[in-house]
């Protein structure tokens, strides 16, 4: 784009009209379009964290601080795995219900053609649209996972932080939030590729479900680097260049597909 | 200068052409009116134009040479889409600040004076107005970026007429007052007469015809006479329609020079932009192959 020849009836404004659209008006943009979502997800994550809390609070009275799993009474184990299980989800659930309408709704209802026609080039509406979103999801969600790790701390005996135990290895902040990024990244991609939510939400579970069972019954196996917190790094690492990539492909998808 | 310049466009979805072999020049100070019947297609031109659809074979450019879609030709171009998509959820004035947030250039001012203009309340949601209303909004957030080319994918459509009046007397004042360019499309041509001052006719994905609508009124003419003269005099005249009632005959023709003469025993009536328009349309669908090489151009 950048090694057009300057056509003759360009006109005398060429300097002005050399400097792009400044990405920072996407902030206001992704803030307005996206603020239900924006809104909702932090309130629901809070409201789940001030219930780990009290459950942690009350766990860590009633049983100390170093008690074995085994020892629990059924309810509060169960209780436990249940909020792990939901951990486990959560991830897809924000790709699902945050990420696939984010470009798929657009061009359902046919906003794309304002949005896309704008002087902001589309490749950068979609960058900024998605890396804000995605950033946002990875922040919130590796914040729910400290007070997550916190709550969970009493149920894990001492052996059990290995990088092959997922209820652990999976829920900590580094990881969780690296998940919640690529399934946002794989949502709002297939929302591009498809063009319609709902299959783009299936197509979502489908991926996300894949990836976390390959990652986990395999991948962690063959990690080039050992131990629990380099192994966390290591698949955040790939996770944040895997959503590098998917929204490099949905731009130029948005520049190719628009119409 | 040309706002607008294709040379043997072309766009094909999967195996089936919308739109094939096109070469346009409209040059600027116009307002164009694009007209065709329904599939004819017009929005996968305007989307070409408008930089959303990448061309499958030609070339398109904008504003004297700038490629569709480029920053340059995004940054002066204004499209409004086929039913003026506007976010349902969002507020006048949340649409006013989230377009001024898109571009560079923004007359926010223009904007919420044309909204009060309009009696259209800036705290409403867009999807609670009326069609009109919407239609309008999309109309001045276009016009507040002081685009040089204004593209109207049949915006007349979903209104009434008094709405279509009120549409097209705003973008009169736009032309007045900031010289825009502008292309509008539409599949009643009977909207567009009495402001169109350039036409391009597109029929079945082809170009049949385009030009100002002055020169094509004056190179056209009907010629009334004997119909067992007709299929001698059609021979030596260009006919874009014939029409054979029992002993009379219709014959649309281009002509050369107006000042041709009439053949003895025929009549001469000039044409409506209408009739011109049909009776294009009508030609282009029988024979295609034929009519290509009758385009003025």
């Amino acid at each position: 784009m950048t090694a057009l020849i300057l056509p003759p009836g360009a006109g005398a404004d060429t300097a002005e009209r050399s400097s792009p659209v400044p990405w920072h008006g996407m902030l206001w943009v992704t803030w307005r379009q996206q603020r239900a979502t924006l809104v909702s997800v932090p309130v629901v994550l809070a409201a789940a964290a001030v219930l780990l809390v009290i459950a942690g609070v009350r766990v860590r009275a009633d049983y100390g601080n170093l008690i074995l799993r085994g020892d629990f009474n059924n309810g509060d184990w169960a209780f436990a795995q249940a909020m792990d299980f939901l951990m486990q989800v959560a991830p897809v659930l924000i790709g699902i219900f945050a990420g696939a309408p984010v470009l798929a709704r657009e061009l359902e209802s046919g906003t794309f053609r304002y949005a896309w026609t704008q002087g902001l080039r589309r490749e950068r509406w979609v960058i900024a649209k998605l890396a804000l979103l995605g950033a946002f999801s990875a922040v919130l969600a590796g914040v729910f996972g400290e007070v997550f790790a916190w709550f969970f701390q009493p149920f894990i005996s001492a052996g059990d932080t290995s990088v092959t135990n997922g209820l652990v290895f999976d829920t900590r902040p580094v990881v969780f939030g690296a998940w919640a990024l690529a399934a946002f990244m794989i949502a709002a991609c297939s929302g591009m590729l498809l063009r319609r939510t709902l299959p783009a939400m299936a197509v979502t579970l489908g991926v996300y479900l894949g990836l976390s069972l390959l990652t986990g019954s395999f991948l962690r196996g063959h990690y080039p680097v050992s131990g629990f917190w380099p192994a966390q790094s290591f698949e955040c690492a790939w996770l944040v260049v895997l959503s590098a990539a998917l929204i490099v492909v949905t731009a130029r998808l948005a520049r190719r597909r628009a119409a | 200068m040309n706002v607008i310049e294709t040379t043997g466009l072309g766009k094909a979805y999967g195996k089936s052409w919308a739109l094939r072999d096109c070469k346009l020049d409209i040059p600027e100070g116009h307002l164009a009116a694009l007209v065709g019947p329904n599939g004819a297609g017009k929005s996968t031109l305007m989307n070409m134009i408008a930089g959303l659809a990448v061309p499958t074979e030609g070339t398109v450019t904008v504003l004297g040479g700038y490629p569709a879609g480029s920053p340059r030709a995004l940054d002066s171009i204004a499209f409004v889409a086929q039913d003026a998509p506007v976010y349902q959820n969002l507020s006048v004035s949340d649409m006013i600040h989230l377009t001024r947030n898109l571009n560079r250039r923004f007359d926010s001012d223009y904007a919420t004076a044309r909204a009060n203009e309009l009696a259209i309340p800036l705290r409403r949601k867009a999807g609670k107005l009326s069609r009109g209303q919407q239609s309008q909004v999309a109309l001045t957030l276009a016009l507040a970026r002081k685009p040089r080319l204004l593209i109207l994918d049949e915006p007349l459509a979903a209104l009434d007429p008094l709405a279509r009046q009120d549409f097209m007397a705003t973008v009169m004042t736009a032309m007045a007052d900031n010289g825009v360019s502008v292309l509008l499309s539409s599949h009643a041509i009977s909207d567009l007469e009495r402001f169109a001052d350039y036409l391009v006719i597109l029929s079945h994905g082809a170009l049949a015809a385009a030009a100002e609508t002055d020169d094509l009124l004056a190179d056209h003419r009907v010629l009334t006479g004997p119909a067992d003269e007709a299929d001698r005099l059609a021979q030596t005249l260009t006919v874009v329609q014939d029409k054979r009632a029992a002993a009379q005959a219709h014959l649309l023709v281009r002509t050369a020079d107006p000042g041709d003469p009439v053949p003895p025993g025929w009549e001469a009536h000039p044409v409506t932009v209408e009739e011109l328009v049909l009776a294009y349309l009508r030609a282009h669908r029988k024979t295609p192959s034929a009519e290509r090489s009758m385009v003025p151009r």
